[in-house]
This record gives structure tokens, C-alpha cells and sequence, in this order.
């Protein structure tokens, strides 16, 4: 199976979970732990070659132009982190099964965390930066709807959106970063970026990219100073804090590192701004955590300064630091979602996750506790489990940085204070919640074991962590190896994982960190005291202060510049096309072209001035409704017939069908108008706006005249040589409507869909009062349907349809096609409205109006499609002669499928907005005798 | 023989339509330019007829007839809206 599948397949799972929600939460659960199970037996064939240090890569191409690519990759680092993602994965959803309550959302919760498992295993399995990028971007999408799951919560919700808000710029910031490396590789495939190492360290671009690319790093990754969305993340569900606040999400802006050690890493700049970016956020994070008193921000805090220790150790630079890191990644990853599980069991259990009130559970829940109790321990680095491991090498490391002067010591000091921290709070959340006297105040007493099913994902971690602590290099040494041989992208250096050293300044430093760690929980109080002397600063209302500041900014700016009047923007646009064209169109001034003037005749004449006298008067009595309507219809009439003159019988028809379209849905508007409008722009405004308008036509008018009087080479010589040829039909318009073009077209049609959908959405449920007389006062008449008019109207509907067949069917070779046809008809149908009222129309139309849009839309696609049947691209047409009895040669092309799609969305769309509009009408029916 | 009918058409046309832009404009009710109008689409066809007949093409007939039409569902709508108010119900 190819890797693109497995990153499908929750994707999949996704769509298809949500349906087991009404069968229960076991049901949905299984379904859910589907795909990530058959994507681990996907990946296992694959573990041969890996362990060997080989490396999968599957390309398909997407979209080359710019460099993107359906690109895959399996190494030992991206499988290490697909497994963390899977295993966990599945660990979540079935404790998830147990901590969600019946009458919570499941549906929603477990498809959104098969999106986001989804969204993880694609950044760790691309290997093109720009699609990596994609699934970057879709994790914090999909974290900020797991954060906020309880969105009838405020924390939540503004946790969630300074979640996102961090964590997508952080990613905007990458994105950056990512296109530099791009340019300056040539290429954005992972194995070129690799090669290039040093052509990108050399270039002068690679400090901002590196910037840009750390920037998304540590606001994913929850580095110092971006370190505080993460504690307010815990407002999620635990299980998401455990899934993604342990071992994935903020793993990422790690894994991004590990990916792009071998090109980036290896500079001062790296070394510089990685390791005390770490350093920073090891120490804050360590020391904030042990004052936590709610259990989860204390592992949150805890978390931070976990990734801030990888961080330092990638910014060390030397190989066995990258190895520790990566060791670390695992080790952390299964501590920590083992704890947030067993913080999420107690909380269930108690009903709160206040340290101060949770104490001695030891009596209660003796089972839970002795699992919570070896996964803190290994957080504390106690020997023998897994932490204690990557913690030494980690000592270790930091004891081996060349760095000038008294700067050595830096590192192995702030290496052990933060073991000092981690010792003080792993000690707090034994001693605190297990013993510590008695509960104080639970809101649910006494508490009980969790059911049996809840444990187990915690046993299963906890499991991991001894194991891997007793036999590192049979538990984990194969999986690390290939890890470490893909982040270093070379030879790996000689590392051992054995359980003790010997006795060393490592070991010297761990029993340090303990005995300095226990003796600074005995004397916790007066910490607490020390640290209640500073004022604690709320991120999250210094956050919620600084978006709604911008908000109002960007309030104020956009009520400057639109204010919701028409005439302003025309006006504002306007000046701005006359700004920047002023200067080239005075230079240009009267210029006549090689072609000349052509003859003036008289219609012409008489035409022209009748369509700028009408234009003219339309703008002029524009208070005047229906008269300006009135003006307007003589405007389309004329310029109609321009199109004629001018040979272009297609734009001709179109335009005469469009226009009473529009007139008739203009008229539905004037309806609840006042007929007239009081004067109310002053004098000078009138002729400002008459000058700058004259002042634009004047411009266009030179435009046009230079443009036309010239011979111009375009485009259109290639349609009207291919049309024949390419797409099967001579009238050329037609061809690139439905061949050509196709593409535009189809979108277009959707476009007018969607449209003609939202009217009739929006309108639906509109109601509005009908003017019960004139504009003059006058009643209306009482006679909605005139015998006479039903009469004249309906024998022209067959007229109408058949006039609407021919210009479609001849539509290929000569003026006409679908959407002309869909227009005549549509207009045909809305006589019938007008003549007999829709109720008489619809009761003889045994359809709604949706049905021909959407079975438009589907037969224009599905004859796009059906190409791919033939081993051709989209929309690709075809064509041939068949000799029909009576009617003669015929030409059947498959675009005139799709042409019956265009007239179908047409006339469903064009009838569906009237409809809309015209049942508003109905409504709010004046009834007749009322006056 | 043709060509000279053609001109003195095509002339007397233009000034029909130049006629019915007056009664348009001058009014002085709306049904008055309602009428106007829709004796100007009339005064179209011919003008567009008149065009194909001078250059010989059979192309625009299509353009009359949808004038036809849809002149005519334009001066119902119109009509319809001077009696009653809303066009469609």
C-alpha cells in the first residue's frame, strides 16, 4: 500500500466515524481505532527495509508549476513519529471511549481527532516542504476544534484561539521560510533540500530562513517566548491534551527540526538561537510548573519545559545531542500521555484537578495510582525507567559544549536546576494527589477505580516506559537507530543504551537534581511564598486586550474606507483608475490607428445618439424609477443592436434575453420602492461627479479608439483557426464556451448555482409588506391574471421552447448553444409566471427548481469526467457525423452533453432566483376587496 | 433597384425610431412610454432585418425573432407592473 493511503485512511475514517455515533460510544470507538490499526499493518512490511537504513520515497505529481508535489517519505525518523502517532492514536481513542460522557458530541470529537491523526501522519510522511506545509497548517485547524470541543466554555474558546492564533502565525512565518529554502535549493522535494546543506548555509538568504523556519518551529512547539498558548490549551478534553499537547502536535515544531537538522543545523546561528531558545524555555518551564496547582498545568508546564530540553539539545549541534533528542521525543511522549491520562481518570473520578483539594487518592484508587506514580517518576528521571535514559545523555551533552570562558558552565547549570524543578514537581504530583493527608471538598466522594477499559492505554505506557528504562537497547534500540541514521541524514556516531555509565559527573548531576529536588518539595511553602511576591500575569486577557485592539483598528480602517456607500466606492474607484491612467492617456490624446475611421452611416448614427441620450437621461432621471427602467430597457435594445451591426450575433442574442431578465427582476425590486426618490446630492456634488465622470468616459473613449483603429494580433486567431479542427463546430464563441474553455465555463455555471441557491435560501423565509397602492396612490388592479393575457401567452410557451431548441442545437456551427437557449426558455416559463401566476406554473412543472441545477451541474461534470474513462484529461471533447433520416448529416459532439448541463443550470437558476423573489411578492399579498 | 429601396428604408426606419425616442422621452404617462418602447423593439426588427438584407446574411432573422419575443415579454412585465405591481405571483 502506498504511503499517500495511509495518511488517507483517517482522513477517511473522519467522514465515515461520525455515522457510528448513534449505534454508542463502543461502536464509534472501534470504528474510529480502525484506520490508524490497518495503517500500522500498512507500515510493518516496510520496517525491513528501514531497520537496513533504507528510505521510501512515492512521488505523484500535483501541481509542478510551483514546486508541489504528492510526495511521500519513510525513514526511521518519519516512522518513528507515525508510530507515536498511530499507537498513541489508537491508546486515545479507546480511553477517550470511556472519559467522554454519553450525551457529549462523540461523533464530532472522534472525527475531528481522526482529521487531526491524519493531519500528523501527512507532516511527518511528506517529503515535499510545500505539502508538509499543507498539513502544518491543517493540525492547527484542527487543534483550535479540539481545543474549543467545549465551545459553550469562554476558557475554551479562548484558549482555542490563542491556540490558533500563535500556532498559525507560527506557521505563516514558516511558510516564508519555506519558500526561501525553496529558492534557494531550486526545488522543494525533501531530498534536494538534504543535498543542498551547504549551498543553503553559504547562501545570504539562510539566516532569515532559518529565523522563519524556527519561528514556526517554536510557536508549534510551544518554545519560550511563544511557550504560552500550550498551558491554556489544557481547557481541551484530556484526551486531546494527551494526544496533542504530549505527543504530537507540539512534537511537530520538533520533528521540523529533526527533518531539516542535516540542512540547517550545524552554524553558530543555529547553535545560538536553538540552544537558548531551549534553555529559556527548559528553565521557565520546569520552575512555573512546580506552582501550578491544577494537575494539568502542571504537566502542561511540565511539557514545556520537557520540549524546551529537545530543543537544547538539537541546538547543541553535535550528533549524539540530536540522538538524545530523539530518544527524549519518545521517552516524553510516553511519560506524558500516560499522565495526562491519569490526570483525566482522577478528574473524572474527583471532579476537580485542584492539588489542594485532591490528597491522598492512594486509598482510593491504589491501581491508578501506582501507574501514575512510575510515569511521574520517570518524569522526575528516576532510574530504571526511560526518562532517567535520555535524561543522562542529556547531562551528558550539556558537559560537552565548547563554549569560551565561564559560558561552560552555562549549560550543565541550567541542565541540573531544571532536574532540581522536574524532581520538585514530579515529587508534588506524587505526594500531593496520592498522600498528603486526606481529600479536602471533592465535588464526587468517595472516588473509585476508573472502569477496567480506561486503564488500560495507561498500562500499556506505563508498560513502554519500564520496559524501554530495563532494556533500552532491545525495546527501543533498532527503532532509535534508524531514527537517529535518518535525522543526521549519516553516519551515526557509537552510543550506548545501557542503564548506568559507571559513576560519572552525569550520574553526579541526576543525584544532585534529586536530593537538591526533595529537599526544595519539602520546603515547598516557602517557594510558594517567594513566588506569590510577583504578580502573576494573565496571557490570556493581555491577549484577548491585544486581538481586540487590532479588531478595532481594523474596524476603524474599514469604516473608512468603505462606508457602505455605492457612489463613494465608483467614486473612489474611478479616481484611482484615473490616477494611475492619467498620465499615459493624455500622452496617448486623439489617436487614430493605421485602420483608420470606418464610414459613417445613418442608422448607425441615429443608434448611437439614442443610446447616449438614453444613457444620459437613465442617469439623469434616476429618481424616476420606472422611467430611468424604462430608459435603461431602450439602452440594452441599442446596444443590441450595436452587437449586430458589428457582427456578433451571438452577444447580440445574448444580451436582448439578459435584458428582460434583468428588467423583469428589477421590476420585482422596484415593487417595495418608492416609485420616486427625493433630490439629495447638492449642487456641488452633482457636478464633481459629472466631471469625473466625464473625465473617465473621455478616457475610455481614447482607449477604445486607439485599440480599435489598430490591427491587433490576439488570441483569437488561434480559436478561429482550431475551432473546426479542435472542438468540432464553427461557431467559434460557442466552441470556447464548451470546449476551449470549458473549464472556466464549468465553474461559471457553478458560480450561477450557488448564486441562484443562497437567493433562494436567503429569501425563503423573507417576508416583506406590499405598498397597497401606487406611487401615483392609486389601488392596484384587482385582476391578477387577465383572460386576455393567459390567452396571447401560453400558446407562445411551445413557441418559445422550440425557438430555444433550435438556436441550442444549431448552437455548435452557427450563433446560439446553451446558454442562449437556457435564457430563451427561462424567459418563456417566466411569461407563464407573469401571465398565470406561479402557482398555475408549478403545479404543471412536475419538478422543483433545484432539480435542473443540480442535474446540470451534474451532467456538465460528469461529461468532464467521463475523459478520465478514455485516458484523457479533463473535459476533453470529442466528435463525429452521424446521418440522421430526414433531418441529414448531423454532428454529435460530446460537448454538446455538456452544453445541455450549461442550458439546464441555466434555466433552473435564472427561474429559481425570480421565483425567489416573486414568492415574496405572493406572500405579502394584497388580498383583492381589501380596498 | 433593391439597393435604392434598402436606403430610402433603412432612413425612414431610423426616423421612426428616432420618433419613438421622442414619444419615450416626452410621456407624458408611463404607459405612453411603455408604448414606446415596445413600438421601438418593433421598429428594431426591421432595422436588424434591413441590416441582413444589405450585407445578405440570414444570421439575423435569429436576432428578430428573439427581439420578437422578448420586446413582447418585456412590454407584459412592464404592463403587468403598471396594473398590479408585482410582476410575478
Amino acid at each position: 500500500m502506498t504511503l499517500a493511503l495511509v495518511v488517507l485512511l483517517p482522513f477517511l475514517g473522519a467522514i465515515v466515524a461520525p455515522l457510528f455515533a448513534q449505534a454508542g460510544r463502543t461502536a464509534i470507538a472501534i470504528a474510529s481505532s480502525l484506520p490508524p490499526i490497518v495503517a500500522l499493518a500498512a507500515l510493518y512490511p516496510h520496517w525491513s527495509t528501514l531497520a537496513a537504513g533504507g528510505v521510501l520515497v512515492q512521488t505523484h505529481e500535483w501541481l509542478p508549476a510551483i514546486g508541489l508535489s504528492l510526495s511521500f517519505r519513510l525513514d526511521g525518523l518519519s516512522l518513528l513519529f507515525a508510530l507515536l502517532i498511530l499507537v498513541i492514536g489508537v491508546l486515545i481513542i479507546l480511553y477517550a471511549r470511556y472519559y467522554l460522557k454519553k450525551h457529549e458530541n462523540v461523533g464530532k470529537f472522534y472525527s475531528l481527532l481522526l482529521l487531526f491523526m491524519g493531519s500528523m501522519l501527512g507532516i511527518v510522511l511528506s517529503s515535499n516542504l510545500l505539502l508538509m506545509l499543507i498539513f502544518w497548517e491543517l493540525t492547527s485547524v484542527v487543534s483550535f476544534l479540539l481545543i474549543s470541543f467545549w465551545n459553550y466554555k469562554q476558557d475554551a474558546r479562548r484558549g482555542a484561539r490563542m491556540a490558533l492564533a500563535v500556532t498559525g502565525g507560527g506557521g505563516l512565518a514558516l511558510l516564508a521560510g519555506v519558500l526561501l529554502l525553496g529558492q534557494i535549493v531550486g526545488s522543494y522535494e525533501l531530498d534536494d533540500v538534504l543535498a543542498a546543506a551547504d549551498t543553503i548555509k553559504a547562501s545570504s538568504l539562510y539566516p532569515v530562513a532559518l529565523t522563519l523556519v524556527l519561528l514556526g518551529a517554536f510557536t508549534k512547539s510551544a518554545q519560550f517566548p511563544f511557550h504560552f498558548w500550550l498551558p491554556h490549551a489544557m481547557q481541551a478534553p484530556t484526551p486531546v491534551s494527551a494526544y496533542l499537547h504530549s505527543a504530537t502536535m507540539v512534537k511537530a515544531g520538533i520533528f521540523l527540526m529533526a527533518r531539516l537538522y542535516p540542512a540547517l543545523a550545524g552554524t553558530e546561528l543555529w547553535f545560538y538561537m536553538v540552544s537558548f531558545t531551549g534553555m529559556a524555555t527548559l528553565l521557565i518551564g520546569a520552575y512555573t510548573a512546580l506552582f501550578k496547582h491544577d494537575l494539568k498545568g502542571l504537566l502542561a508546564h511540565s511539557t514545556v519545559s520537557h520540549l524546551g530540553l529537545i530543543t537544547l539539545l538539537f541546538g547543541m549541534g553535535t550528533k549524539l545531542a540530536a540522538i538524545a533528542a530523539v530518544f527524549h521525543v519518545i521517552n516524553h511522549a510516553t511519560f506524558k500521555a500516560s499522565l495526562f491520562m491519569a490526570a483525566g481518570i482522577i478528574d473524572h473520578e474527583t471532579g476537580t484537578r485542584d492539588m489542594r483539594r485532591i490528597n491522598g487518592l492512594w486509598q482510593f484508587m491504589p491501581h491508578t495510582a501506582t501507574l501514575a506514580m512510575v510515569a511521574a517518576a520517570s518524569m522526575a528521571g528516576v532510574p530504571l525507567l526511560n526518562g532517567f535514559l535520555s535524561k543522562e545523555m542529556f547531562f551528558a551533552e550539556s558537559l560537552n559544549l565548547n563554549l569560551p570562558g565561564i559560558w561552560a558552565y552555562l549549560p550543565p547549570v541550567v541542565a541540573t536546576l531544571a532536574g532540581v524543578f522536574a524532581v520538585a514537581y514530579s515529587a508534588r504530583f506524587i505526594h500531593d494527589v496520592f498522600f498528603n493527608g486526606k481529600p479536602v471538598d471533592l465535588p464526587i466522594y468517595p472516588p473509585h477505580e476508573p472502569p477496567r477499559y480506561m486503564k488500560i492505554p495507561v498500562e500499556i505506557l506505563v508498560f513502554a516506559c519500564v520496559m524501554v528504562g530495563v532494556f533500552p537497547t532491545f525495546a527501543i534500540g533498532p527503532l532509535l537507530y534508524a531514527a537517529a541514521e535518518a535525522t543526521l541524514a549519516g553516519p551515526v556516531p557509537e552510543y550506548h543504551l545501557t542503564i548506568v555509565h559507571g559513576f560519572n559527573l552525569p550520574l553526579l548531576m541526576s543525584f544532585l537534581a534529586f536530593f537538591l529536588g526533595l529537599l526544595m518539595y519539602t520546603q515547598r511553602q516557602r517557594f510558594f511564598d517567594f513566588h506569590a511576591r510577583f504578580r502573576e500575569i494573565d496571557e490570556k486577557a493581555v491577549f484577548e486586550a491585544a486581538v481586540s485592539r487590532v479588531v478595532e483598528w481594523a474596524r476603524r480602517f474599514i469604516e473608512v474606507l468603505e462606508n457602505g456607500s455605492l457612489q463613494r466606492y465608483v467614486l473612489l474607484l474611478l479616481l484611482a483608475t484615473l490616477a494611475v491612467t492619467i498620465v499615459p492617456i493624455t500622452s496617448l490624446g486623439f489617436n487614430v490607428g493605421s485602420l483608420g475611421i470606418s464610414p459613417i452611416d445613418l442608422p448607425t448614427t441615429v443608434g448611437s445618439l439614442i443610446l447616449i441620450g438614453c444613457a444620459l437621461g437613465a442617469a439623469a432621471m434616476h429618481r424616476e424609477r420606472l422611467y430611468a427602467l424604462i430608459l435603461l430597457s431602450v439602452v440594452g435594445l441599442m446596444v443590441a443592436l450595436t452587437f449586430a451591426r458589428f457582427s456578433a450575433p451571438d452577444l447580440a442574442m445574448t444580451q436582448l434575453s439578459v435584458e428582460v431578465v434583468t428588467i423583469v427582476l428589477l421590476m420585482l425590486a422596484l415593487y417595495y420602492l418608492p416609485s420616486w426618490t427625493p433630490r439629495e446630492a447638492s449642487l456641488f456634488r452633482r457636478w464633481r461627479d459629472a466631471i469625473i465622470a466625464l473625465v473617465a468616459g473621455s478616457g475610455m473613449f481614447l482607449i477604445t479608439l486607439a485599440m480599435l483603429t489598430r490591427p491587433l494580433d490576439s488570441i483569437s486567431r488561434y480559436f478561429l483557426e482550431n475551432s473546426v479542427e479542435g472542438g468540432g463546430g464553427s461557431n467559434v464563441v460557442n466552441v470556447i464556451l464548451v470546449d476551449f474553455r470549458g473549464f472556466d465555463t464549468l465553474g461559471e455555471i457553478t458560480v450561477l448555482a450557488i448564486a441562484a441557491l443562497g437567493i433562494y435560501a436567503m429569501l425563503r423565509e423573507t417576508k416583506l409588506t406590499a405598498p397597497p397602492t401606487d406611487g401615483q396612490g392609486h389601488p392596484w388592479s384587482t385582476d391578477a391574471h387577465p383572460t386576455i393575457l393567459k390567452q396571447i401567452s401560453r400558446p407562445l410557451l411551445p413557441l418559445a421552447l422550440m425557438v430555444s431548441a433550435f438556436i441550442f442545437l444549431r448552437g455548435h456551427n452557427m450563433p446560439g448553444g446553451g446558454f442562449i437557449a437556457g435564457l430563451i426558455t427561462a424567459v418563456a416559463i417566466i411569461l407563464q409566471y407573469i401571465a398565470s401566476g406561479m402557482t398555475w406554473s408549478h403545479q404543471r412543472m412536475p419538478f422543483n427548481l433545484q432539480t435542473p441545477v443540480a442535474l446540470g451541474l451534474f451532467i456538465a461534470t460528469a461529461t468532464g469526467l467521463a475523459s478520465f474513462a478514455f485516458g484523457y484529461p479533463f473535459l476533453t471533447s470529442t466528435f463525429s457525423h452521424i446521418h440522421w433520416p430526414v433531418v441529414g448529416d448531423f454532428e454529435l459532439a460530446s460537448a454538446m452533453a455538456f452544453d445541455i448541463g450549461v442550458y439546464l443550470t441555466v434555466v433552473g437558476a435564472t427561474l429559481m432566483i425570480l421565483a425567489s423573489l416573486g414568492r415574496l411578492t405572493n406572500q405579502s399579498e394584497v388580498k383583492p376587496g381589501a380596498y | 433597384m433593391i439597393a435604392i429601396a434598402l436606403k430610402i428604408t433603412i432612413v425612414m426606419v431610423s426616423l421612426a425610431v428616432a420618433l419613438n425616442v421622442y414619444r419615450l422621452v416626452k410621456g407624458p404617462d408611463a404607459p405612453d412610454r411603455i408604448l414606446a418602447l415596445d413600438s421601438l423593439s418593433i421598429n428594431a426588427i426591421a432595422l436588424i432585418l434591413l441590416l441582413g438584407i444589405s450585407i445578405n446574411s440570414r444570421l439575423y432573422i435569429e436576432s428578430a425573432l428573439l427581439i420578437a419575443v422578448m420586446g413582447f415579454i418585456g412590454t407584459v412585465a412592464l404592463a403587468k407592473y403598471l396594473k398590479r405591481g408585482s410582476v410575478i405571483e
